[in-house]
């Protein structure tokens, strides 16, 4: 590594899951934070409750990549279930701290790495009598020896108790203690600062640091959703706890306790989605938030909603599939199920966010898009981004804004028409008007239905009738290719023989990945696809461009097959580069793909190694 | 079915409160076989909804999948309708509700619908205390598909083809009244006069009103040895009670002997006056409700009526505590937290 090691590293926390460790290690995170450096954690948990290892990772980065890297630099190892493995885990040079208060075993030592023995439990023994306290209190020592050995200011940790405690006041000085316990420890036995280590600096800004769920549940509190239906599901799960949570603060009064909102649990997704469409209809923002294996059960219900042209928002938080799958690892494997979910002909508005402040944005404009559109819009977000915290742009509102609820007529247009037509192309868009139930006495009911109508809701088996409807409803799709977010280009314009794509969480590793190669001289435009409809733009990129890199998190290269289906373009021109390990892709994977592709096309030189 | 409805209809034909004659809450003409017990139990909504003067627009219909799901086509043409899919319209009705829970919603569903498909959903809305008028139009077989035997069809019952059924049915009144249906009826699609005030009772109640209609499938389930035939139904009908509903502000005339007769108070006021044939039960009483029904069974006897009530049930909106604004006419102004509230998570989050 050539590179400098100040605010360019990554820790590791092999933890047991259920001991507490997540707040001591979010403590690190958000510090360093603070000190106005970029950072990014990703949790790696299993799918249970106490017992198995969890690793929680930390990239400090002073030129602001975000995307997971390989290799540990310290392994702050205080599991010993996991423990070989994570020996192994470190890179030469790097550092193991653990538990000194037993011997490390003989097969734990590496020549080429430097142990950080502290005798974390006997410290807890000593200093504490509480059963739990011990058990909690190891965790926050750690963090005190990390912030001698890194630089990391006492001030901010300081700062962040006060305010993690505040109205528990008597619990600060006890973890103070904890803190100065490890700093202490340090000072008296270890040379430090460690050549990793952090200096304060002002790459921050006014970035925030936040869960992409999170973003989503207050995304649909913004837009005004008030029936939320949903079954629980990892990692989707906290998308509906988010907006519980702010639900309670907003949309609950604070004399009568009443709400103008209604949250309900459902028995499966199936019901959940059902909720969602019947509450859609009768004119309330409605929504749901599932992963995979309830998307699969909702394919019936989208179907429905397609056909009969009934709004829902759904939020698909993808995780590693197929069936259970790993349920708390990443992927982006949803894609294709999502576009075309349900039998028949159908497609599916689908946005792509990114970032959080993207989680947030899009889920306020899928309200407006599906009543738009009158068509489940689906966000399709994933674990990396949903659960993981990600530094992001804030959040903002604009304080105009107006909810646009679509076409829909009210007792005064009604009032005003000779007859209305529930599937009449009036506009010449495909998107028809719509009545919400009990608006006029004797004008704009309607029969809605999954079978197949005529343009007044009446049944027919009318072959063109049936034909001229379907069309429509490609119109309307049609129509749609301009109303969802275009993708983000990265050039003003389209300057090279090839070009990258990417979409969703792969974008922080794209870009790192895009740096290196433009260090090295190696020249390509990159588009990221945000929605689906494709806009015309995304077609004019891979036209414009002589080969192709797409890259994504799922087997079978979904996007690959979606813009080859829907855009005709020649499929030998877009070479794949994936990963579908469970865990987020990196650079290094991406140039390495990458550079193997060029090299066999006899273009381009072996790329440097990432630092 | 029918091709042909004759137009006609006389000039003087009665008006209801709100100036509309019973032809307005017609619906589309039926596409069911001729004497499809179905087509008689939309024929009793017809008249429930004309008798309680119910604006069409106030009532939303909704249902699932098969003959009995196609009903809502056939009444109320003014009201909105929703025919969902195969066993869901439970979860299409609570969202539904839950958006605007000022209008009425009534759903229809049948024995395949709701005993096989939709059981998940069926038993959930109960348990929620959905507030909604939930039929059954109970034949015990899937007509759509020519016959074959539904979950409802009784151990022992021959179906058309002669094949004896082998399993045990399920009992869909006495499953709601266990699953905590604060309403919980049964009738018969050939008894009009019990019926429609059934379901003016059920649309008055506040909610989850459950009724299950026996009603016999003429093409496919109307044979000998069918336990969901015209005649066999007609044989073992046990009528609990005479029913009337009284609505709120009306003057009460009837007067019942003392000891057989009871008076149910509504939520809004209202009441329905059982004229009860049956001392040894409590219509109030959800353990001798399932016990009448538990006892009639062993009889072989199909008891009909209102077979239990809650009249002071707490519905799901009161449950999750919502505004008593339908959540549908709320606004940016009470939705949105606005800019400036967002400044401040912002500032939480750094």
């Amino acid at each position: 590594m050539s590179t400098s090691k100040i605010n360019n590293f990554v820790v590791r926390f092999a933890n047991v899951n259920g001991t507490g460790s997540a707040s001591a290690n979010f403590l690190f995170t958000k510090a360093i934070f603070r000190m106005g450096i970029p950072v990014t954690p990703k949790n790696i948990f299993p799918s249970n409750i106490q017992g198995l290892p969890t690793w929680y990772e930390v990239r400090v980065s002073e030129k602001g990549y975000l995307g997971r890297r390989s290799g540990v630099d310290l392994l702050v190892a205080v599991n010993p279930q996991s423990m070989a493995e994570d020996v192994k885990s470190v890179r030469r040079g790097g550092y193991l701290m653990y538990d000194s208060t037993k011997k490390l075993h003989d097969e734990f030592i590496r020549e080429d790495i430097h142990y950080l023995g502290i005798p974390l439990m006997q410290m807890c023994n000593e200093n504490y009598s509480d059963a739990r306290q011990r058990q909690l209190f190891k965790n926050i020592i750690y963090v005190g020896a990390l912030s001698a050995l890194l630089q990391i200011e006492f001030k901010e940790l300081e700062g962040l108790l006060a305010e993690q405690f505040e109205g528990k006041e008597k619990l600060i000085p006890a973890n103070i203690k904890a803190l100065n316990l490890g700093i202490d420890y340090v000072k008296n036995n270890f040379e430090f600062p460690l050549d990793i280590r952090v200096e304060r600096r002002n790459l921050v800004g006014d970035k925030i640091m936040v869960d992409g769920n999170s973003a989503c549940g207050l995304g649909a509190v913004y837009a005004g959703a008030s029936v939320v239906a949903w079954y629980p599901i990892t990692p989707s799960t906290s998308v509906v706890e988010s907006f519980m949570h702010y639900a309670e603060e907003f949309r609950t009064d604070k004399v009568t306790g009443k709400k103008n909102v209604a949250i309900v649990q459902a028995e499966d997704e199936l019901a959940a989605i059902g909720m969602v469409i019947g509450a859609n209809w009768n004119g309330a923002r409605s929504f749901t938030a599932t992963s995979g294996p309830g998307l699969s059960l909702m394919n019936e219900f989208l179907g429905l909603a397609y056909f009969a042209e009934v709004p829902a928002v759904l939020i698909d938080v993808q995780r590693t599939g197929p069936s259970t799958g790993m349920p708390t690892r990443t992927q982006q494997s949803d894609i294709l199920e999502a576009a075309y979910a349900s039998h028949g002909d159908t497609k599916h508005v689908l946005l792509i966010p990114a970032t959080p402040k993207e989680c947030f944005d899009m889920t306020a404009d899928a309200f407006d898009l599906a009543e738009g559109l009158q068509t489940p819009v689906m966000i399709m977000t994933d674990l990396d981004l949903g659960m993981n915290d990600h530094m992001s742009e804030p959040m903002t509102w604009d304080k105009n804004r107006k909810y646009n609820r679509g076409k829909v007529l009210d007792a005064a247009a009604l009032e005003k028409m000779e007859k209305f037509g529930r599937y009449l192309d009036v506009d010449g868009d495909g998107i028809p008007y719509r009545t919400i139930p009990g608006t006029h006495p004797s004008k704009g009911s309607y029969f809605t239905r999954g079978t197949s109508r005529d343009e007044y809701a009446a049944y027919t088996e009318d072959s063109g009738i049936y034909k001229a409807n379907m069309e429509r409803l490609l119109k309307k799709f049609e129509t749609a290719k301009n109303m969802v977010p275009a993708p983000q280009m990265y050039q003003s314009e389209n300057r090279y023989d090839t070009g990258i794509i990417f979409y969703g969480t792969s974008t922080f590793s794209a870009e790192e990945a895009l740096d290196i190669l433009k260090e090295n001289d190696i020249h390509v435009d990159a588009m990221r696809i945000r929605a689906f409809p494709f806009n015309d733009t995304v077609e004019e990129f891979i036209n414009s461009h002589k080969k192709i890199y797409l890259i994504e998190q799922n087997r079978d290269a979904q996007m690959k097959s979606l813009l080859t289906i829907e855009l005709q373009v020649n499929p030998a021109k877009i070479k794949s580069v994936l990963n579908f390990d469970g865990m987020p892709i990196t650079a290094e994977s991406i140039l390495r793909q990458v550079s193997n592709k060029f090299k066999s096309d006899q273009h381009i030189p072996k790329t440097k190694k990432v630092s | 079915m029918t091709y042909i409805r004759p137009k006609f209809r006389h000039p003087e034909l009665p008006k209801n409160k709100l100036g509309y004659s019973i032809n307005y809450y017609e619906g589309a003409l039926s596409t069911l076989c001729a004497g499809c017990g179905h087509d008689s139990i939309s024929a009793s909504v017809v008249q429930a909804a004309f008798e309680l003067n119910i604006e069409p627009h106030k009532l939303a219909k909704l249902s699932g999948i098969g003959c009995s799901s196609k009903t809502p086509a056939y009444f109320l043409s003014n009201s909105h309708g929703f025919n969902s899919v195969h066993g869901r319209m439970p979860s299409v009705a609570t969202g539904a509700n839950l958006a605007n829970k000022d209008l009425i919603y009534f759903g229809v569903s049948g024995d395949g619908d709701s005993a096989s498909i939709g059981m998940g959903q069926f038993i959930h809305a109960i348990r929620r205390n959905l507030n909604m008028v939930y039929i059954v139009m109970n034949n015990g077989c899937y007509g759509l598909t020519k016959g074959q035997d539904s979950a409802t069809a009784d151990h022992g019952s021959k179906n058309k083809s002669g094949h004896l059924n082998v399993y045990e049915s399920i009992d869909l009144a006495s499953l709601a009244i266990e699953m905590g249906a604060s309403f919980v009826a049964q009738s018969f699609s050939g008894d009009k006069k019990q019926l429609v005030p059934l379901i003016k009772s059920a649309m008055n109640h506040h909610g989850f009103a459950f009724i299950n209609v026996i009603s016999p499938c003429v093409t496919f389930n109307n044979n000998l040895g069918s336990t969901k035939s015209y005649d066999y139904v007609r044989q073992h009908v046990e009528a609990t009670s005479t029913i009337d509903f009284v609505p709120e502000m009306t003057e009460i005339t009837t007067s019942y002997s003392e000891g057989d007769s009871q008076q149910v108070k509504m939520h809004d006021g209202s009441y329905i006056n059982l004229h009860k044939l049956d001392t040894n039960w409590n219509p109030l009483d959800r353990h001798s409700a399932m016990n009448a029904v538990l006892n009639a069974k062993l009889k072989n006897e199909i008891l009909t009526g209102l077979l239990y009530i809650e009249n002071d049930s707490t519905d799901l909106h009161q449950l999750l505590e919502t505004v008593d604004t339908p959540l549908n006419k709320l606004t940016e102004l009470e939705l949105c937290p606005g800019a400036d509230a967002l400044v401040d998570i912002n500032k939480g989050l750094r």
